[in-house]
């Protein structure tokens, strides 16, 4: 852990990720006590400070209703890591033992499984989280299930390259012959193994839910309003552009330094820990 | 080596055992009706050229995958294909490699400790001083428990692996090649381990290797191996002394030999480094 680190400190590109993704996950936390305006994150209308461009006290401007866009910047990012976490925390179990079982047990539990995932895959994931928030409200939670059903088989192709070798290796046939269980072998010695790339994947990842929520939330199926979201600012900015250029333009660049930091971090953990997935 | 081999019934026997491998379209037959016992507390070496069958005979010992033909017998019992726990405990497993054989992600104490939980030897807390006892009697300290692989060397890898078979408290220890991944004073430290372990615990060891120099210091008998077949078996001196197949012969006239000269200069090379 010590190790990791410092050869991550020791990397320009990947003290940048570090920084980046240190500003997002404490703005994420802490809004409530950095936002200027912490009410703002509702339903609030000011008509005498509404659409003004950046100055103090608000340092990103102001929205339509007059609302400080610098404040809903903060809390949309707590929404987007409380989606990523909620969407991985779901999404990895499931992929994880998907790939573990269908790599491990091989026959026909791999071959449905790997079918399964194959299909899964095989729809882009936008058109995939699309239908469901068709068929389904488009709520946060819905989102949340959406994203989540496009995420796992990716943990599960993963997980089951990485196991399909790892099998071959002589302390998986030690376990088998002391006469350990499967779950065992499984989730014991194999799974030990997949973690770094598991966690690099996952760092990655969280980068990448905030930009695919951002973008339903675009197309008007993410979270709803009153609720600050990335996506939505953008979207909504976008109407009245060039003018009013902060109701875009600081969105934007807030969802790039999140995408741009977890994956300057990822790549930097995927050299660190020697994972070549 | 152990002169009086008191009890003589057969703990192994395999009898007409043969293994025929599809590759594709064509067969491989690895082993021809093979029929092969050890007595308790012997050990047996199997040798023979790369490619006689030897790791196949020993994987079928093991239950890894069963024989085409012909069976096992453990104790007079015959050995089934799928191995109830109590099996997988009497004959245990020492492979070639101890970088790839232990978890790189676990620690030495939990690779052991994995043997008594699956056996459920000793009590919870007893397992702790059974770990530190075991790694004691392969001769490394009891704190490597806490050590993972990487920080060990390929003999101390290699120690905690017959530690880990021992664990079980097998009754026939399966070795391929223990020692032919090792460099030369280790592999000679770790065939002495093996031998007093054998005695002390009167363990049957199938002993697969090809180098005749690790047989003539560890095995009673000598089963020999040619491309599937069992061709000659018998007591190791006589394996050396009178060997009556012809093959066995071309093995052991393939083992390098140390003439006179050569172990002057030897000697004199070793005299010069030590002083300089
Ligand atoms: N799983 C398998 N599938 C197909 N052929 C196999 C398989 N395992 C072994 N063989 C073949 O069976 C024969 C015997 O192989 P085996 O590994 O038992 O030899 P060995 O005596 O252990 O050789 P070495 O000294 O190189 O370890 C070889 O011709 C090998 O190619
Ligand atoms: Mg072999």
């Amino acid at each position: 852990m010590r190790r990791t680190l410092s050869i991550l400190l020791s990397n320009p590109l990947s003290v940048i990720g570090l920084i980046l993704v240190g500003t997002v996950v404490f703005s994420a936390v802490f809004a409530d006590l950095i936002a200027p305006f912490p009410s703002h994150r509702g339903a609030v209308v000011d008509f005498t400070n509404f659409n003004q461009p950046p100055h103090w006290p608000n340092i990103f401007g102001t929205d339509l209703v007059g609302r400080d866009v610098f404040s809903r910047i903060l809390y949309a990012y707590r929404i987007s890591l409380l989606l990523g976490v909620v969407v991985l925390a779901i999404a990895v179990p499931i992929g994880v033992t998907v790939g573990l079982a269908a790599g491990y047990l091989g026959g026909w539990a791999e071959f449905i499984l790997m079918r399964l995932t194959d299909v899964f895959l095989s729809i882009p994931p936008l058109v995939l989280a699309m239908s469901v928030m068709g068929v389904l409200e488009p709520t946060l939670t819905n989102g949340m299930l959406a994203v989540t059903t496009m995420w796992w088989p990716w943990y599960a192709r993963l997980v089951y390259n990485v196991t399909r070798s790892e099998a071959q290796e002589g302390y998986v046939l030690a376990a088998e012959i002391i006469g350990a269980s499967r779950l065992h072998i499984m989730f014991r010695e194999i799974l030990p193994n997949c973690v770094p790339s598991i966690v690099t994947k996952m760092t990655l990842d969280l980068g990448f839910v905030i930009l695919i929520a951002s973008s339903l939330s675009f197309l008007g199926l993410g979270v709803q309003a009153p609720t600050p979201d990335l996506g939505s600012m953008v979207a909504e900015g976008g109407n009245y552009l060039p003018d009013s250029w902060w109701l875009t333009v600081f969105p934007s660049l807030a969802i790039l330094i999140a995408v741009f930091g977890f994956n300057l971090l990822g790549d930097a953990l995927r050299q660190v820990l020697g994972s070549d997935q | 080596m152990n002169d009086a081999v008191a009890d003589l019934r057969p703990v192994v026997e395999a009898r007409n055992v043969s293994k025929i491998f599809l590759t594709g379209t064509h067969e491989v037959k690895a082993l021809d009706s093979v029929s092969l016992t050890a007595v308790r507390g012997e050990c047996l070496a199997i040798v023979g050229e790369s490619g006689s069958g030897k790791t196949t005979f020993a994987n079928m010992l093991l239950g890894i995958y069963p024989p085409s033909t012909g069976e096992f017998f453990l104790d007079g019992e015959l050995l089934p294909a799928r191995r109830t726990l109590p099996l997988r405990r009497s004959i245990q497993f020492v492979q070639q490699n101890p970088l790839s054989s232990l978890n790189p992600r676990r620690m030495v104490g939990a690779s052991l400790r994995l043997a008594l939980n699956v056996h459920e030897i000793g009590d919870r807390p007893g397992r702790k001083a059974r770990i530190g006892a075991l790694l004691e009697e392969v001769g490394l300290p009891a704190d490597f428990a806490h050590r993972y692989p990487s920080a060990l060397s390929g003999g101390q890898r290699q120690r905690v692996a017959i530690a880990r078979a021992l664990a079980c408290e097998p009754e026939v220890l399966v070795l391929d090649e223990p020692t032919s991944a090792l460099d030369v004073l280790v592999q000679a430290r770790v065939l002495k381990l093996l031998d007093e372990l054998r005695q002390r615990r009167n363990l049957t060891y199938v002993f697969i290797t090809h180098d005749l120099g690790v047989v003539r210091n560890i095995a009673d008998r000598v089963a020999v191996f040619e491309r599937g077949r069992l061709v000659e078996q018998a007591p190791t001196e006589t394996i050396f002394e009178q060997p009556a197949n012809a093959y066995t012969r071309s093995l052991i006239g393939a083992i390098p030999v140390i003439t006179d000269d050569e172990e002057a200069l030897r000697r004199k090379v070793m005299e010069e480094t030590s002083a300089g």
